[in-house]
């Protein structure tokens, strides 16, 4: 009989997971409905970018339904609930979707509002994101015209997309403002509620040795509770306070809002519980899930939601054929972090090894790991080409897949480096 | 990894006093890490964020973030930074007996 698979979410998950299901079955053996709220379909990792006049908003957007396999059917609306006991969804303009198996792949969402005064006075005019593209454009905007002050990189709570990105964004700006000479009358800050600026402590020493050389304070545990837009400071829970002429802050993060009305399918930041191996959710068996909407140990980063989804689709298929599923995710992350001046590092690292110095295997030759290169900002660069052309089309990209690799890693980093 | 002695008992904790074996904890042992660190007495209000910090981490794993806890023990933020100086979640867990919250990846 002809199955019927939801996929909620037409971003980077939902996109490769529908066009490698769409391949894996024939028309006459799956019905796939993809749905998601717009037809926008964002180039993340270009967001970071935009705010230095490094890429245009239009050179990282396109539709969401030309990234479809023929096939697929697209549903441009919001979802109201899922009805975990009668296997449906049902969108906000109406439509009741039945399903034999459902895809949560709807990302997360910004919720700025749950910091007192953040979204208050000030907010798009001294206070700004770079995790959409109206505030990339905006800050862009407020980048230009500043000259010089105290620009405070926030980040709210974890977790947060990309927890690299707030690092990168500091040290470009560095970059930026060293070239537009307003460097030396400007004080960078990097603030987050973690104890140290990146949350794995190899990359951590490495990224915090780059900070200091670059004259970046970075403060640290320091929890923001309030921001003052008018007063311009940022105050945390603990009553600390970090004056700011020109705000940029990750906002707190939290899944879709139809996770929070569908009764069992999410936890208290409707995030969704999900098996850290097999990507099959705590909430029913017939439920997956893939990417920043789920709970699973490992940074919220496209390339996870690019190796999940290497696996998800042969997953899926099994629990439809009654089959045990494969427990083969490893939490294999790979990131690029720009560091400015046409260069970038690259860490590796799965749920069991953090980011270590080494070489980086691909096809096209060694990249190093937490090193400073040029190669990896070309690799960074490229990657936008591959995004588009091979990740959500559901193929594999030449030389890197889901598995970490293991060689071109100096193991010998992990004696007495970390606990 | 050593071994200490709190509250007459002998227990295993990691470089930053975290203990590594809930199993070994008690109540004298979390009043006597409360008072080192900088908590002279548990109240009501400490031991509801103690318990289900303890609790979560014992039925899933791993502890709560600030914000998760906020929202599900029903203490708010601001109050959780009063009653825990510094790190709620990172000394209500040390409190509690379990290992430091990796919540955040």
């Amino acid at each position: 009989m002809k199955k019927q698979i939801v996929i909620l979410g037409g971003g980077t998950g939902g996109t490769l997971t529908a066009n490698r299901l769409r391949r894996r079955f024939q028309p006459d053996e799956a019905e796939l409905h993809v749905v998601d709220r717009d037809d926008v379909h964002v180039y993340q990792p270009g967001l970071i970018f935009v705010p230095f006049g490094l890429a245009d908003p239009d050179e990282i957007v396109r539709p969401r339904r030309r990234q479809f396999h023929a096939g697929i059917e697209f549903h441009e609306s919001d979802v109201e609930s899922v009805d975990l006991d009668a296997d449906r969804v049902r969108l906000a303009d109406g439509t009741v979707l039945p399903y034999d198996a459902l895809v949560v792949a709807t990302g997360v969402r910004l919720l700025p509002e749950e910091t007192e005064g953040l979204t208050g006075a000030g907010w798009m005019e001294r206070v700004f994101t770079f995790y959409d593209l109206e505030g990339a454009v905006a800050l862009r905007e407020a980048l230009e015209r500043f000259d010089g002050g105290r620009l405070v990189v926030n980040i709210a709570d974890m977790p947060i997309k990309c927890p690299v990105a707030p690092i990168e964004l500091t040290f470009l700006a560095d970059w930026f403002l060293r070239e537009r000479g307003v460097r030396a009358r400007t004080e960078l800050v990097l603030s987050t509620p973690l104890d140290a600026c990146f949350t794995k402590p190899i990359a951590s020493k490495h990224l915090t040795h780059l900070l200091r050389e670059k004259d970046v304070e970075l403060v640290t545990e320091f929890s923001a509770g309030e921001v003052d837009g008018v007063g311009g400071k940022l105050v945390s829970f603990d009553g600390r306070e970090i004056p700011f002429d020109l705000l940029v802050t990750v906002p707190l993060h939290g899944g879709a809002a139809y996770v929070g009305r569908s009764p069992g399918l999410g936890d208290a930041l409707d995030f969704v519980p999900t098996d850290p191996h097999t990507l099959q959710t705590h909430a029913k068996e017939n439920v997956f899930a893939i990417g920043d909407a789920t709970d699973v140990p490992t940074s919220k980063a496209g390339s996870v939601t690019h190796f999940e989804g290497e696996l998800l689709d042969g997953n899926v298929a099994r629990y439809l054929a009654g089959e045990e599923l494969e427990p083969s995710f490893d939490g294999h992350a790979n990131c690029f972090v720009e560091t400015g001046f046409h260069k970038a590092l690259l860490i590796d690292f799965n749920y069991d090894t953090e980011p270590l110095p080494g070489r980086f295997p691909t096809a096209l030759g060694p990249l190093p790991l937490l090193r400073e290169s040029r190669l990896n900002h070309l690799g960074k660069l490229m990657f936008q080409w591959f995004y588009w052309h091979a990740l959500l089309p559901g193929r594999e990209i030449p030389g890197v897949g889901s598995a970490m690799p293991t060689a071109g890693k100096e193991w010998a980093a992990l004696q007495g480096g970390t606990r | 990894m050593t071994t200490v002695t709190i509250a007459d008992a002998p227990v295993d904790v990691d470089d930053e006093g975290f203990l590594t074996d809930p199993a070994q904890w008690n109540e004298s042992i979390a009043e006597a890490i409360a008072r080192e660190n900088g908590i002279p007495e548990l109240t009501d209000r400490h031991w509801l964020v103690v318990r289900f910090m303890r609790d979560r981490y014992l039925q899933t794993g791993t502890a709560p973030s600030i914000r998760a806890l906020g929202k599900e023990s029903g203490v708010p933020v601001k109050e959780l930074y009063e009653l825990f100086p510094k790190g709620p979640a990172k000394l209500a867990a040390k409190i509690g007996g379990i290992p430091k919250p990796h919540g955040c990846i």
